[in-house]
């Protein structure tokens, strides 16, 4: 392993001289120093490959019981009954995506207005620092706050809709949550929009304008298609994280294993269960179920993040081709 | 110069971190430190007899609220010197320890009905009411059967929203017991546990959760533990048992529950007893220990704190157990864990 090391040390730094960096301290503790740094700096990156591998096989182990005796019925199965064993994440499954989606469909239109202005209209100047930082604010705030602030604003409010609507007001539920969801995401696909919108070269957009475009237009038929696939890439992100956010979503879904009849219903998702029944799961089916949940969710939450990775790496090589 | 000072530096950091692992796991110094872990019900109780403890006797406790199922884990996994426990090991699980495990109960908490209706009433309930409530057959709080037992209240024609812990507890464990033992429909179709297969409502994380829920939401009925309805001025319904008396939950209700026959093991449960005045859904908590004590390279007197302790919980420690709003054990009981505790032995012969 050391060797390995020491050969990358040397075929990196062979050719600058270390004696010109570091004249006045003799060659031997240069290179000890340098050996120990490389040795830190690589451990630590395989470190973190360890630490992933180790979860995705913890979880594979942990699932293995559920694995061999639901087999695929665990996605098809509507029941989710502790206590006659009997597990299916079809639920869970269908409320984590709905809360999902539909934050998704409700933060876009939101984050694609912020990424426009912050990235068209106000690229510089106190106005522009100051929503960009209100919207890395919104990043910040621990999501139990986002919780508790949907549990005494947003669910009163959503009843009393329900009520007017005369649907059973039980103001919590999946559409509760996905508003919720929705402003806890805007930051992610927001602040990529803005990044997306930017890197549109200057030399098309004003040579829109000088054919008469208006701003409108520009935005619409220039800037827009340009950044598209970047904005969508942010979107994905940002979807990777309502799938898994757990906290807040569980103080405000209601939480019950039933397929919802409406948005307003309550429901379930696959990061709430868990983190509402892991404590308690004494049988060994039942505390592999749940872990089975929580690789399927690790999954979902890894290609949804794949996806969106691989359209902005894409979309950053085709500009800058483009550009140079 | 500097190379060396930072491998010395690198090599003292590891010396210290591994000195401290090895002084955890080889604590033999005279202070010992008892390690509980478990049920987070009788929390509150538990932390402040252990400081009273720990005045008295000088001897630290710690305990972690992880919940049932995390004390028994950890008792089987031999990391604690106790488990706490609500719900009594089932013999199946008894039968998957190593070796023999006690039940040493501790105090006894009771499960209360509460609800939001205009005016917060005084509701009488009976146990099938209860059952069908929380099975979805009765819809409308004005139906016929809750109407009749409480005439005097204006019971409004409004849809019942059931609120149910979402998190696996044991407050779930001994409601649904009780549901179990006297609705045929409901053992059938949910059963007793700590997590439920529930046929309607929604779920609150833990009694806040649960009491968040239905102070927000008008005409909702869910269940709490008692202390907790107590101390946040609660309204709860006053439930026939299974002699015919509508009861009033409370302290002595809850303590008259456990006037029966206890068997010599003390795991039993206490919902729907045959006691005259006790409040029908009641329960014990346990702390739980092995009975042979030298396990794990435990030192003698390691053993003999954590068996002093448990005698100290069930005689001096119950006077905390009013102040707290637990109700205290009986003396039926009281006789049946001394008995339990004389058995506990270390390398076969008897601690006490």
């Amino acid at each position: 392993m050391e060797r390995i090391f020491f050969k990358f040390n040397k075929e990196i730094f062979s050719k600058r001289g270390d004696l010109k960096i570091a004249p006045l301290n003799n060659t031997y503790n240069w290179n000890l120093r340098q050996r120990i740094f490389n040795i830190v700096i690589f451990s630590m990156g395989i470190f973190i490959i360890i630490i992933l591998a180790g979860i995705l096989i913890t979880l594979f182990y942990g699932s293995f019981p559920a694995l061999k005796k639901f087999g695929l019925n665990f996605f098809i199965n509507k029941e989710w009954d502790p206590v006659f064993n009997k597990f299916g994440s079809l639920p869970v499954l269908i409320g984590t995506l709905l809360t999902s989606f539909i934050a998704l469909f409700i933060s876009i239109f939101f984050s694609l207005s912020i990424s426009i202005l912050l990235g068209e209209y106000f690229k510089k100047g106190g106005f522009s620092n100051f929503i960009k930082t209100s919207v890395e604010l919104l990043a910040a705030v621990p999501s139990v706050i986002y919780g508790f602030w949907g549990l005494f604003v947003i669910v009163p409010l959503i009843r009393t809709l329900e009520i007017k609507l005369t649907l059973p007001s039980y103001g919590v539920g999946i559409f509760t949550a996905s508003l919720i969801l929705a402003i806890m995401i805007i930051p992610y696909a927001a602040s990529i929009g803005r990044e997306m919108i930017e890197l549109v070269p200057s030399d098309i957009k004003e040579a829109a304008y000088a054919l008469g475009a208006t701003r409108y237009e520009v935005i619409k038929k220039v800037i827009l298609p340009y950044s598209k696939s970047g904005i969508i890439a942010g979107v994905f992100l940002a979807l990777g994280r309502a799938l898994g956010e757990t906290m807040a979503v569980t103080m405000l879904i209601g939480n019950s294993n039933f397929i919802p009849k409406t948005i307003f219903h309550p429901c379930n998702t696959m990061a709430s269960v868990i983190a509402n029944e892991f404590t308690e799961a004494t049988t060994e089916i039942y505390t592999s179920s749940l872990i089975e949940i929580g690789l399927i969710l690790f999954f979902v939450t890894v290609i949804i993040n794949l996806i969106g990775k691989y359209i902005i790496k894409k979309f950053t090589i085709e500009t800058r081709r483009e550009n140079g | 110069m500097r190379g060396k000072l930072i491998l010395f530096t690198i090599i003292a950091i590891t010396m210290t971190v591994l000195l401290m692992i090895i002084g955890c796991g080889n604590n033999k110094s005279s202070e010992v430190e008892l390690l509980g872990a478990g049920a987070t019900f009788p929390y509150p109780l538990y932390s402040k007899m252990f400081s009273e403890y720990y005045k008295e006797k000088g001897i630290r406790v710690n305990y972690q609220a992880i919940g049932s199922g995390g004390g028994i884990r950890q008792l089987l996994n031999k990391v604690v010197d106790f488990g706490g426990t609500d719900a009594f090991m089932s013999d199946g699980s008894l039968a998957k320890a190593t070796a023999k495990i006690l039940h040493i109960p501790t105090c006894l908490g009771a499960v209360v009905v509460t609800y939001n209706l205009p005016g917060n009433p005084k509701l009488k309930l009976t146990s099938d009411i209860i059952a069908d409530i929380f099975l979805g057959k009765i819809k409308k709080w004005n139906d016929d059967r809750i109407k009749k037992l409480n005439p005097e209240v204006g019971l409004p024609d409004s849809n019942i929203t059931v609120v149910h812990r979402s998190d696996g507890s044991g407050t779930t464990f001994i409601f649904s017991d009780y549901l179990s033992k006297v609705s045929k429909k409901w053992r059938e179709k949910v059963g007793r546990g700590k997590s439920l297969n529930w046929p309607v409502g929604l779920g609150g994380k833990g009694n806040p959760g649960v009491a968040g829920l239905i102070k927000q939401t008008p005409n909702s009925v869910g269940y709490v533990e008692l202390i907790y309805a107590l101390q946040n001025n609660m309204p709860f319904a006053t439930i026939k048992n299974k002699k015919g008396n509508f009861i009033v939950p409370s302290l002595k209700s809850v303590s008259l529950a456990a006037q029966i026959n206890i068997p010599d093991d003390t795991r039993i449960s206490l919902t729907d007893t045959d006691a005259e005045k006790g409040y029908p859904i009641s329960s014990f908590t346990w702390i739980i220990l092995y009975q042979e004590q030298n396990y794990n390279s435990r030192s003698y007197e390691r053993a003999k704190a954590t068996v002093d302790l448990l005698w100290w919980i069930i005689h001096n420690g119950q006077k905390y157990n009013k102040e707290l709003e637990y109700a205290p054990l009986p003396a039926s009981a009281v006789e049946k864990a001394e008995k339990i505790l004389k058995s506990v032995i270390y390398n076969g012969k008897n601690i006490l």
